[in-house]
């Protein structure tokens, strides 16, 4: 489980986010949703422990974000970076390996867990062994996932996972990365501004908005009962989302 | 005389000797043909009076530098000239007498010989037919066409108050200064040879006086003064090794001008080697050369000594102040702007200012070589990490790597490519200026470089020349390879 509670976070003066609270629950995915400037991007630095911020509580599985170092913290939390981020100087696999390799994990155990991943997020072995230019989007995204996946941490955190896609590939993947993150039963935060990603993915949403929470519920919830007009603004500007959505 | 090449400078022998009776003793010279042959003449005849070994340390910059390290112990004995003694090094000009010049010495725990035969004086030359066109006899005649006149001088004679200076105003001369250039003293053979100037400095020992037809100009005012020859030696090396100062003394008046001019032939124009012009003077056996091959093996080892500890120092040392010049702005700023400076420093003066530090030999020469090669690898570590995503900087935070991890694993392996390049451009810079620590007697390519230039002659030139373009090249090919090794291959140019 991931809590976010009552965080503050000002930067040179200025109130960036007020007051958020986020929960989680186990194995469940959820998304943070919400426009550029929003301060989802601040919050997800926070939950990664990359930034200090001034008030709240960060914890997962209620071990809490300032009690731990930010080698163990990042242990409990695999990270997806926006386009995979994958390092460009080493291989597929090299970067799936690395953190396993610098904690002194034996070399079977690295390639018993590297194996293991790879059915989980269907990968040609081929494509393993290959430098990030040679991959496709596709390919970079998974094999990030399995990066984020290989310590086998608590909760999963993916930034716009498919911002970069084509969108005939990212329709596909949509479907695969949610039978992944159903084998991988793992608690995941995907933060987008893509409202269709969060809808096909996510279960439970909360929408960011002037370092604010205003919304926290399912679609219906938002579409339905909004909590102000700026929810109601924001779904309807999302003109990619599907005609076909069928809610009934 | 005084023949310093001003531009030149430094000197010989490794280090200060608290000597110990093994210590070899150390023969100086400058860098012009005369000192090389009196200065092997010398070491030929203290070898022939005792078993002691003689480094030889010829070649060496200007009069100054030289001055120094005898005075440092660096040397033990050099031959040099009095007015150069009297004017250049103990700012008395008005000291005539060898006596009076050995007095002054003598507060400084320095010796002479008595003079060993010949006067080598300054003098101004033009070619023959130059003189003959314009009736030109003496230095007085040059004031009817003082304005037209092209002169090149050697730095030492346009700085020195006897040279050019005192001249001018003794005569009541007054050149174009747009007209008057300064030049390497060897140069300005070649500047006259091919017309292009009309008027230089000799000194009147010159071989090449005779080779290029130059008549001297009459000094009808006596201005110029008495550049006798002798021997310059410590007082500790003179107590120490009384038979060798001896066998020294032995050649006192025994090298008349002619005999000097001859020899300066012999090796400007015959192309005789010093230590066989040397040994036919002393009727020794002529020592047996050294060969090329073999001299060009031994140069070579010098110099990649000296390439390759600078660049260990310039790796070890500019790498992490490149990574610490990142890591924090105010103090990365004066990293590199004093790197930058060193650079700006010419080589020779660098050289010089370091002399007081390191004293002479190969120590000057690596530690300028060590901070020449320091600023492209500084410079190039900071351009490369700089030029790192900081995104890439942030994942890897957010995966748990500690700032160790993140500069091994992340960080430097993405600069590497601009990092190889910086160490590359070091590499190849220092082996062309160290070519110049020949001067400071650290050997190297630039040994025959110095000596070839000092007598004009090409093919001895090459012999250091060609081998430091091949190391350049050998060098280039060498990075080329160990790009393919040491830069990550996910960031190689695709074939």
């Amino acid at each position: 489980m991931l809590e976010l509670q009552g965080i503050y976070k000002t930067f040179e003066d200025r109130a960036v986010l007020s007051d958020v609270n986020l929960i989680v629950s186990k194995g469940a995915t959820h998304a943070l949703i919400g426009s550029s400037g929003s301060g989802k991007t601040t919050l997800l630095r926070i939950t990664l422990g990359l930034i200090p911020f001034e008030k709240g509580y960060v914890r997962i599985d209620g071990q809490a974000l300032l009690s731990l170092t930010q080698v163990e913290w990042a242990d409990r939390i695999g990270y997806v970076p926006q386009d995979g981020g994958l390092f460009p100087h080493i291989t597929g696999r090299n970067n799936v390996a690395l953190v396993a390799k610098l904690r002194g994990w034996r070399k079977s155990r690295i390639e018993d867990r590297v194996e293991e991943l790879r059915k989980v997020v269907d990968l040609e072995a081929e494509v393993l062994a290959r430098f990030p230019r040679e991959m496709s989007g596709g390919q970079k995204q998974r094999v990030a996932i399995m990066r984020a996946a290989m310590m086998d941490p608590a909760v999963m955190l993916l930034d716009e996972p498919m911002a970069a896609l084509d969108p005939l590939i990212r329709s596909s993947l949509q479907q695969e990365l949610k039978s992944i993150f159903g084998r991988l039963g793992k608690t995941v935060l995907l933060v987008t501004h893509d409202l269709g990603e969060a809808v096909f993915l996510a279960e439970q949403m909360t929408m960011l908005h002037e370092g604010r929470v205003v919304q926290t519920g399912t679609y219906r919830d938002l579409l339905l009962r909004p909590a102000n007009p700026f929810v109601t603004q924001f779904i309807n500007a999302q003109r990619t989302l599907p005609d076909a959505v069928d809610l009934q | 005389m005084r023949r310093a090449w001003a531009m030149v400078i430094l000197l010989a022998a490794s280090l200060p000797s608290a000597a110990s009776a093994a210590e070899p003793i150390v023969v100086g010279g400058k860098i012009f043909t005369e000192s090389y042959v009196l200065g092997e003449i010398a070491a030929q005849t203290i070898e022939s009076a005792t078993h002691v070994p003689v480094n030889r340390k010829l070649g060496m910059g200007n009069t100054g530098i030289l001055f120094e390290a005898l005075k440092s112990g660096a040397i033990d004995v050099y031959p040099d000239y009095t007015g150069t003694l009297a004017e250049a090094l103990l700012k008395r000009p008005d000291l005539k007498s060898l006596e009076d010049i050995r007095q002054a010495l003598s507060a400084l725990d320095l010796t002479t010989s008595g003079s060993l035969g010949f006067n080598d004086t300054y003098a101004l030359a033009v070619k023959e037919g130059f003189a003959q066109k314009h009736n030109l006899r003496s230095i007085g005649d040059l004031i009817p066409m003082e304005s037209d006149i092209r002169a090149a001088f050697s730095y030492e004679f346009m700085d020195r108050k006897d040279g050019y200076p005192g001249l001018a105003g003794n005569y009541h001369l007054s050149f174009d200064p747009q007209k008057v250039s300064r030049m390497e003293h060897t140069l300005s053979y070649q500047a006259i040879e091919q017309n292009a100037v009309d008027l230089i400095d000799v000194y009147s020992t010159d071989a090449k006086i005779k080779k290029l037809h130059l008549r001297l100009l009459d000094d009808d005012h006596d201005y110029f003064p008495v550049y006798q020859a002798v021997w310059v030696a410590r007082k500790s090396f003179v107590e120490k090794h009384p038979r060798e100062w001896q066998a020294l003394l032995g050649l006192e008046g025994r090298i008349g001008e002619k005999a000097m001019l001859d020899m300066n032939a012999q090796a400007d124009i015959q192309r005789i080697g010093f230590a066989q012009i040397a040994s036919r003077f002393l009727g020794a056996q002529s020592p047996e050369s050294e060969g090329w091959m073999k001299e060009v093996m031994r140069r070579t080892k010098e110099h990649l000594w000296l390439v390759g500890v600078s660049l260990l120092f310039s790796v070890l040392v500019g790498i992490p102040l490149g990574v610490m010049a990142v890591r924090f702005h105010a103090t990365g700023q004066a990293i590199l702007l004093s790197s930058a400076l060193i650079q700006t420093v010419p080589s020779l003066a660098l050289l010089c200012f370091l002399i007081p530090v390191f004293g002479v030999g190969t120590k000057p020469a690596l530690a300028a070589l060590c901070l020449y090669s320091l600023l492209p690898v500084v410079l190039n570590t900071f351009t490369g990490i700089r030029a790192v995503n900081p995104i890439h900087v942030e994942n890897a935070r957010a995966f748990g790597l500690n700032r160790r991890q993140i500069l091994f694993r992340v960080v430097l392996p993405l600069a590497s490519p601009t990092l190889l390049a910086g160490i590359k451009t070091a590499t190849i810079v220092s082996i062309g200026t160290a070519t110049l620590a020949a001067l400071v007697g650290a050997g190297g390519y630039g040994a025959p470089i110095v000596s070839g230039l000092s007598l004009n002659d090409l093919p001895t030139i090459l012999m250091g020349a060609i081998p430091a373009a091949l190391m350049a090249l050998v060098a280039h090919g060498l990075f080329e390879v160990l790009g393919m090794v040491l830069i990550p291959a996910g960031l190689r140019r695709r074939p």
